[in-house]
């Protein structure tokens, strides 16, 4: 009997452990995208919540009636304004990820490169940053890119320009911001990727009569790939959705999807359209989040060896 | 392969650059006196005004003392959450539904901040109207948004400090006649308390700093510190920005360097008893 | 070799048809088999075939699919890990990182709640035996693998237990420690008259350490007996190939008497004479497996037609105590034979493409049917 008791209170035991990360995770995560889903399919209702019920108990026929509504899928398409929203988001998204790349990459490579002591303190000084605001880096550079702002203020005073340059509210900008915010993503993963090369394959590389520069793209690099698609993919799913970035460097005749969300849920409070656009969003970036959880389910299995 | 040593060096010395100059500019023109942000006023400055007029500014105030209060909460619920999330990934082995839990614990990570601030909010106003919790929107509804994608990041810090550590060591305690509570509070939980600090840091760092999420969920008297700035600077630079933005970067390094020296010192340490272990074989 | 009786009137441990599946997939096969009080038992097989997992069982952290364990007369099925009789040492040593030596001995003796000043004194003790007294405030990553290791053993040994599994236990350490550590294992167990049973896949430790060797396959105990049993008389071709090195000729019965049998083999050119009966159908197929160094190798030809072949030595392998001789017979196939090397002074040696004749006495060979 005691036996059947011990047994019966570790497996409850186990059940309830395990129960307590799922149904948070079920109710506060996956029961609000089921929401989001459902709502996305309401009628418009000026009064809150916002939104007409899915279901409705009709009285005059005595049955439940699903008024299921797809006018607001067809909005999106329809409304050549969010077709182009959307190509622009992953336009801008594409872009700044390759651009961060571009700077992330030669970044990683000298602080994988390094000697422990130093590796530790160029890890932190990128690290750094990302303990202060998020919010008040972005705001820096409002003061940088501005028309009387340090950048152009320098380039006058040195006598390389003589008219200032409009840099802030331009794709440019927002590359900058996505780019400066979103760095540290894109070394991580890269330097824990490049820090366990083993440095014998470059000089066996070198010995079979490679040049450091064809070793580098025949070696390093194709090994760095699994860094390099994590890296990408954490710069690139968040920034499609950024908000607060174009808002505050961007364009104010193209808008980015993550504000045209904002918009149509703040301004307009039109919250099926809202919940349309952020199912039409979280399908496009279903893929890459699928990619990303392969990419961290593998690094997990490599940690445990 | 000196040239490329150069090319290196030279790309993350202006990577760091890139990294510093906008933080410093803003540190610097923090004692600007002009009210023109970015022009200096070479006469008048520097001068700490704006750091007077920031410390008289109640709304900032009470809003970084929200945003403090919503971070803690934050930081302990995803600890306590994302401690329990990680130990069954890494050592529960195979049950029904892993699969899904792992997934559900790695989509946060990436996940566009609008999108789980509209379905946060749009949960919060559904369950309000089947059950009648919670009531309006708050602090508490802005703190369990920030747990459920805080927990997700000390998921993944604990799982893999579990992961660096033998399965076995539990088994053995186990085998050593400990019960299983026994075993996590005497062997799990010491071995994962510098993924717990990691994690707690983290998890405050994202809850202070998250602005969009909040924007969603929060309801009115409950404004955090990232949301008055934001509709601060949408209005337009104010000098004061610059001086709270100065504070909190000294903070921050003040913290990292105090804890980077500490870590210094026990990295020494070790190193001593490893040496005298060696001498006394 | 340590050749100790066995007292087989106590039964400790009785395992009864276990079988383990992980899914589709069986770890562990059928398996029964009784492990008497006292002594040193080694499961001994290849990498994969269930060693880990049948102690594992045994130590409670999984359990059978089907089957029973028994541990004195007690049935284990539902008594979690901390509350069996058992202590199991780790192939990783699993020492806790986080505590000193001390500490991790009296882990165990703390969960039964002892008082401190008991706890202190079989911790002591314990140390001393292992001889670690020196050690004891030292953390585990400040210790050599061979001080680990008895750690391990001293943690495991503190709880006095009736029953200790070791997992490999000396598979971390190099050649020469490991010899030293069997005999230190040895002396240890008669000590305190504990239980052993030792995981290996080196045949050299279980014919050191065990009185008695069961050998494993897939998952199957296919031979249990004492390490002069398993090597004399092995069972199968399995487990002659396995233990030890050996040649197995194809063959077939041609006289079958009670006393004796003779072997057709064709690679060997001649007759095979066995001293001794074997129970098999008339004309069966059956392996001939004689071990290397129970082959003679001379220049002239031996008396008679049977046990007996010609060759040429096409290779030899000087390893000190003795030498290897590969030798190709007129069928092509390669026999294999060793010499003790008796003399110093290799005049006498035969050297490389010399004809030779190989002879073996009627007792030697073993006749495996299966
Ligand atoms: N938890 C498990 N899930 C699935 N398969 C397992 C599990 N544990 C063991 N196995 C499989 O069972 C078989 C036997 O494993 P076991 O660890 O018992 O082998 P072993 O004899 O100890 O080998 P080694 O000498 O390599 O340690 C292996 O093929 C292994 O892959
Ligand atoms: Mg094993």
């Amino acid at each position: 009997m005691d036996k059947v008791l011990a047994t019966l209170h570790s497996l409850a035991g186990k059940r309830l452990v395990i129960g307590v990360p799922y149904v948070w995770l079920l109710l506060f995560f996956v029961v609000p995208f089921l929401i989001v889903f459902k709502i996305s399919f309401s009628w418009m209702q000026p009064i809150q919540p916002g939104y007409a019920p899915l279901f409705a108990w009709v009285e005059e026929t005595q049955r439940f009636v699903a008024t299921l509504n797809l006018s607001n899928y067809q909005v999106l398409l329809q409304d050549s304004l969010y077709l182009s929203t959307f190509l622009y988001s992953v336009k801008v998204a594409a872009i700044s990820t390759v651009l961060c790349l571009l700077v992330g990459y030669p970044m990683a490579y000298a602080i994988a490169r390094c000697g422990p002591s130093t590796r530790n303190l160029f890890l932190m000084l990128i690290i750094l940053p990302f303990w202060t605001s998020f919010l008040l880096r972005v705001y820096a550079w409002v003061g940088l890119l501005k028309t009387n702002g340090v950048i152009n203020n320098t380039l006058l005073a040195l006598g390389i320009i003589d008219q200032p340059l409009t840099l802030l509210y331009t794709d440019f900008a927002v590359y900058i911001g996505i780019v400066y915010s979103y760095l540290p993503f894109m070394i991580l993963p890269l330097f824990s990727n490049l820090e366990k090369h083993d440095l014998t394959l470059l000089e066996a590389a070198s010995d079979l009569g490679a040049s450091p520069m064809k070793a580098f793209f025949k070696v390093t690099l194709p090994l760095s790939m699994p860094g390099i698609v994590a890296g990408c993919l954490l710069v690139f799913i968040p920034a499609v959705g950024e908000f607060v970035i174009p808002s505050l460097l961007g364009r104010t005749d193209q808008l980015m999807i993550g504000t045209v969300l904002s918009a149509q849920f703040f301004s307009a409070r039109n919250w099926p359209v809202a919940s349309a656009v952020a199912i039409v969003l979280l399908l496009l970036l279903l893929l890459p989040i699928l990619l990303f959880q392969r990419y961290q389910r593998r690094e997990l299995e490599a940690a445990k060896r | 392969m000196n040239n490329r040593g150069w090319f290196r060096n030279g790309m993350l010395g202006l990577g760091l650059a890139f990294l510093y100059i906008p933080i410093l500019s803003m540190m610097v023109f923090s004692f600007n006196n002009s009210r023109l942000v970015t022009v200096w006023d070479a006469e008048n400055s520097p001068t700490l005004r704006w750091y007077v007029r920031l410390l008289e500014n109640d709304q900032l105030l009470g809003a970084a003392w929200i945003s403090v209060q919503i971070a803690a909460m934050t930081a302990t619920g995803a600890v306590i959450l994302g401690t329990i999330a990680g130990l069954v990934l890494a050592r529960f082995g195979p049950f029904r539904g892993r699969a899904f839990l792992s997934a559900m614990t790695t989509a946060p990570l990436v996940m566009p901040e609008v999108i789980t601030g509209i379905a946060m909010l749009l949960l919060f106003v559904s369950l309000e109207q089947l059950i009648g919790w919670p009531e309006g929107r708050g602090m508490l509804t802005i703190t369990i948004a920030h747990i459920t994608f805080a927990m997700a990041y000390v998921t993944v810090v604990v799982q893999s400090r579990l992961a660096g550590f033998d399965d076995a060591l539990e088994e053995a305690a186990l085998d050593l006649g400990a019960k299983p509570a026994t075993v996590f509070f005497r062997i799990t939980l010491p071995l994962i308390v510098p993924a717990l600090v990691s994690g707690w840091l983290l998890a405050f760092t994202l809850s202070w700093d998250d602005v969009v999420i909040s924007q969603f969920v929060s309801g009115p008297g409950s404004s955090t510190l990232p949301m008055e700035i934001f509709s601060r600077v949408r209005r337009g630079v104010s000098p004061d920005i610059n001086a709270l933005a100065t504070i909190l970067v000294l903070i921050v390094a003040t913290g990292v360097v105090l804890s980077t020296l500490y870590m210094k010192h026990e990295e020494k340490r070790r190193l001593r008893e490893e040496q005298m272990a060696r001498s006394g074989n | 070799m340590s050749q100790k009786t066995i007292d087989r009137s106590h039964e400790y441990v009785r395992i009864e048809g276990v079988t383990k599946r992980f899914g589709d997939f069986v770890a562990v096969d059928n398996v029964s088999l009784s492990i008497f009080k006292g002594e040193i038992f080694c499961l001994l097989g290849g990498s994969g075939c269930g060693k880990t997992t049948l102690l594992r069982m045994l130590a409670g952290f999984e359990s059978p699919t089907s089957g029973r364990l028994l541990i004195d007369g007690q049935d284990m099925a539902g008594i979690p890990p901390y509350d069996r009789p058992v202590n199991m040492m780790f192939q990783s040593y699993a020492l806790f990182p986080h505590m000193t030596v001390e500490k991790n001995v009296a882990f165990g003796l703390e969960q039964e709640g002892l008082s401190k000043a008991e706890i202190a004194k079989r911790v002591g003790e314990m140390l001393d035996i292992v001889r670690l007294g020196d050690f004891a405030r030292r953390k585990p990553h400040q210790l050599s693998g061979g001080q680990r290791q008895r750690v391990a053993l001293a943690r495991a040994l503190v709880k006095r237990p009736k029953l200790l599994l070791l997992d490999e236990p000396l598979g971390a350490l190099d050649k020469k420690l490991r010899e030293h550590t069997q005999f230190e294992l040895i002396n240890l167990q008669e000590q305190l008259g504990v239980t052993f049973v030792v995981v290996t896949h080196d045949q050299e430790e279980a014919m050191t350490l065990a009185t008695r060797i069961g050998v494993m396959n897939k998952g199957q105990i296919v031979q249990v007996g004492t390490p002069t049993d398993i090597y004399e008389f092995p069972n199968s071709r399995f487990v002659a190939d396995f233990i030890g090195s050996v040649n197995m000729f194809d063959g077939q019965l041609v006289e079958d008497e009670p006393g004796h049998v003779r072997i057709r083999c064709n690679e060997l050119e001649a007759t095979v004479f066995v001293s001794h009966g074997i129970s098999a159908p008339p004309e069966a197929k059956v392996s001939v497996a004689i071990r290397p160094e129970k082959i003679e190798m001379s220049r002239s030809a031996p008396v008679g037609t049977e046990n007996c072949a010609k060759g040429v030595v096409k290779e030899i392998a000087y390893m000190g105590d003795l030498s290897v001789y590969l030798v190709r017979l007129e069928s092509g196939r390669m026999v294999r034979v060793t010499i003790p090397n008796v003399e110093r002074h290799a005049d006498e040696r035969i050297v490389w493409e010399e004809t030779v004749h190989l002879s073996w006495r009627p007792s030697s060979p073993v006749v495996l049917t299966i």
